[in-house]
């Protein structure tokens, strides 16, 4: 994409990225089975993490003395259906002390449990039954692990890719029953979904015979 | 006599109280008077802003975050803008840097205001709600005048904001921001010496530095345990290293110090709002790129090109990169965090939103053990919940 016309370019220094290669560099030192992968991406430092150990990490870069990430800002999931293990769990981490952010990520799919975390941090707790509630994903040796955002005796998790955005069921007052009732959701207009996915730059000329040249580069994205 | 079998009682707190700032439901278990633990139910607010936002382009999105924290919708806008143009590679110009910091300080004056008045009331004083709101309605028309909504203004974008200030608004403002010291005196004569709001909020939810911490609190709860810690000084965003202002800090992390914290952050913000005046610099208040900017109405009128990168943008939006970002803003409330996953395409994969008072409310278990019931409402009200970002 051209996005070279701003005035200011706002990527992150040399020495920022440098500066947090090395501290998760250091991290996967002291922790070489636990930490699988480690990216510095736009001024922001992620760990993957291996599933069963993620308590463990986060018990290590609380308590270490060189890192002390005291506060864990947020928990999420992410859903990508298309992988293999299809959730992410994602933990936030700050430390007040050294200011830094450090990202932590887990995978897990529908059944296997992720490890809780509140035994750590205490501010865990609500954004595990966050995303049990809003995934599916269940977390193993949680105090409380109920649904929390939607209503009581909710059926499915609604931030999943494969939930639909109108959902399964709408409320209203039943005038004659005297009570809220639950029917299937009716639309009065059909859900309208555009899709953009041409790209921006319009249609770009390929030149028969082209492609021979170098393989790759014939084929444009969005057009099969 | 038989042996009596005492038990505890379960009382509903909520969801429709007046001092329940919104919909919670807060299930007490009580013995006599005495709380011995606070199970609160959130979610009745719960409108899937999360998933409505994967639907809808990046443009789109921005209004969602006014009706997160109504209180203070500019702060929400202004971590979203943030983190798109992370993802985008791109600042804001110096201009639209500074009228972002001066209505972001608008934006926590509001809330402060809103969030003093509302917990004096909660403990029984009526008029810092009277005053308070006089004041409140005359930034709300500061808001209107720049971009043409009192409450939900979709005025920070990313690349910039979405118009210029007219003329004359910089000096209005600055007028009201030398009265407005005198108004945070007056309010303070009615409360902050006053024998019963002292009553009711001093050496009342108490907590801790180390609890603060665990239980992931920030922005003046945070503060009000002595901690001085605000990202506009420790890691900070448009600018906000160049204006001089102070982090007032608590001492003892119950309901008074956390009332008084608001107080002086009123003060300090009000010498942003000067200095944001003072330093306003000239230019233009959007990036220099009609790929993710508007061009002008003129423009539009004339030129074939902006005709089409108008159309392109209000239909199409833009393309954010792939990647991802946790971009956080000190927002009134504390630290408010957007969680975006790009894909490449016009709309974001994921956005999660790491709302203040979600960790706030977490700990009214913590906060109320072992108070009276007319505790919690002093707690309720010192933690400064609002329930369009809690529930989403």
């Amino acid at each position: 994409m051209a996005l070279g016309r701003s005035d200011r370019t706002m990527i992150p220094s040399e020495e920022t990225t440098n500066a947090l290669r090395e501290l998760g560099e250091q991290i996967a030192s002291l922790l070489p089975k636990e930490v699988l992968h480690v990216e510095v991406r736009l001024g922001e430092l992620m760990l993957d993490v291996a599933r069963p150990s993620i308590v463990k990490v986060l018990t290590f870069l609380r308590d270490d003395v060189n890192f002390q990430f005291k506060q864990l800002m947020d928990v999420c999931g992410v859903d990508h259906p298309d992988r293999e293990e299809r959730f992410e769990v994602v933990y936030n981490l700050l430390s007040l002390s050294q200011n830094f952010r450090v990202r932590i990520r887990v995978t897990t799919d529908e059944y296997t449990p992720v490890p809780s975390v509140t035994g750590v941090f205490s501010s865990a707790n609500w954004w595990e039954r966050e995303a049990w509630d809003l995934f599916g994903i269940y977390f193993s040796d949680h105090p409380d692990l109920r649904r929390i955002m939607t209503d009581y005796g909710f059926e499915g998790h609604p931030l999943r890719k494969d939930f639909p955005l109108t959902g399964h069921v709408e409320v209203r007052y039943d005038d004659e029953q005297k009570r809220v009732v639950y029917e299937p959701v009716k639309l009065t207009q059909e859900f309208r979904h555009f899709d953009f996915l041409s790209p921006w730059e319009g249609v770009q000329s390929v030149l028969p015979g082209d492609e021979k040249a170098e393989p790759d580069e014939g084929k444009r994205p969005g057009k099969e | 006599m038989a042996e009596m079998e005492i038990k505890n009682l379960t009382m509903n707190f909520g969801p429709q109280h007046p001092s329940a700032h919104g919909v919670l439901r807060l299930v007490l278990e009580m013995d006599g008077e005495v709380i011995e633990r606070a199970d609160p139910h959130i979610g009745l607010l719960h409108r899937g802003t999360e998933k409505l936002i994967e639907y809808k382009t990046y443009l789109q999105a921005v209004p969602y975050f006014d009706r997160l924290d109504y209180v203070s919708p500019q702060n929400q806008e202004h971590a979203f803008a943030l983190a798109v143009e992370k993802l985008l590679g791109i600042e804001a110009p110096p201009r639209a840097q500074a009228i972002r910091v001066l209505y972001a300080e608008i934006g926590r004056l509001l809330n402060h205001i809103f969030t003093i008045a509302a917990n004096a009331m909660d403990v029984g004083a009526m008029t810092p709600m009277l005053w308070g709101f006089e004041q409140r309605e005359r930034l709300m028309e500061f808001c209107e005048r720049v971009s043409g909504a009192r409450l939900h203004m979709g005025y920070f974008r990313p690349g910039g904001v979405a118009f210029d200030m007219p003329p004359g608004l910089a000096e209005d403002i600055f007028e009201w921001a030398e009265q407005f010291p005198s108004f945070i005196d007056d309010m303070e004569t009615l409360l902050t010496e006053n024998r019963i709001f002292k009553q009711r909020t001093v050496d009342i939810g108490i907590i801790s530095q180390e609890q603060a911490l665990d239980w992931g609190w920030s922005g003046p709860n945070l503060r009000a345990t002595g901690l001085a810690w605000d990202l506009r000084k420790s890691q900070p965003y448009d600018g906000y290293e160049a204006y001089e202002f102070d982090i007032p800090v608590g001492k003892h992390g119950d309901c008074y110090d956390r009332y008084l914290v608001r107080v002086f952050e009123m003060r300090e913000s009000v010498k942003i709002l000067r200095q944001a005046i003072e330093m306003l610099p000239e230019g233009p208040v959007k990036v220099n790129d009609h790929k993710i900017a508007p061009p002008s109405r003129a423009d539009m009128k004339r030129s074939m090109e902006s005709l089409i990168h108008y159309f392109k943008l209000y239909t199409e939006g833009y393309h954010v990169p792939p990647g991802e970002t946790y971009t956080a803003v000190e927002a009134p409330k504390g630290e408010f965090g957007v969680y975006i996953v790009s894909d490449g395409t016009n709309k974001p994969y994921r956005c999660k939103i790491r709302a203040p008072g979600y960790a706030h409310l977490q700990t009214m278990d913590l906060l109320s053990r072992g108070h009276m019931l007319a505790d919690v409402v002093a707690n309720l009200g010192s933690l400064d919940i609002v329930f369009g970002e809690v529930d989403r």
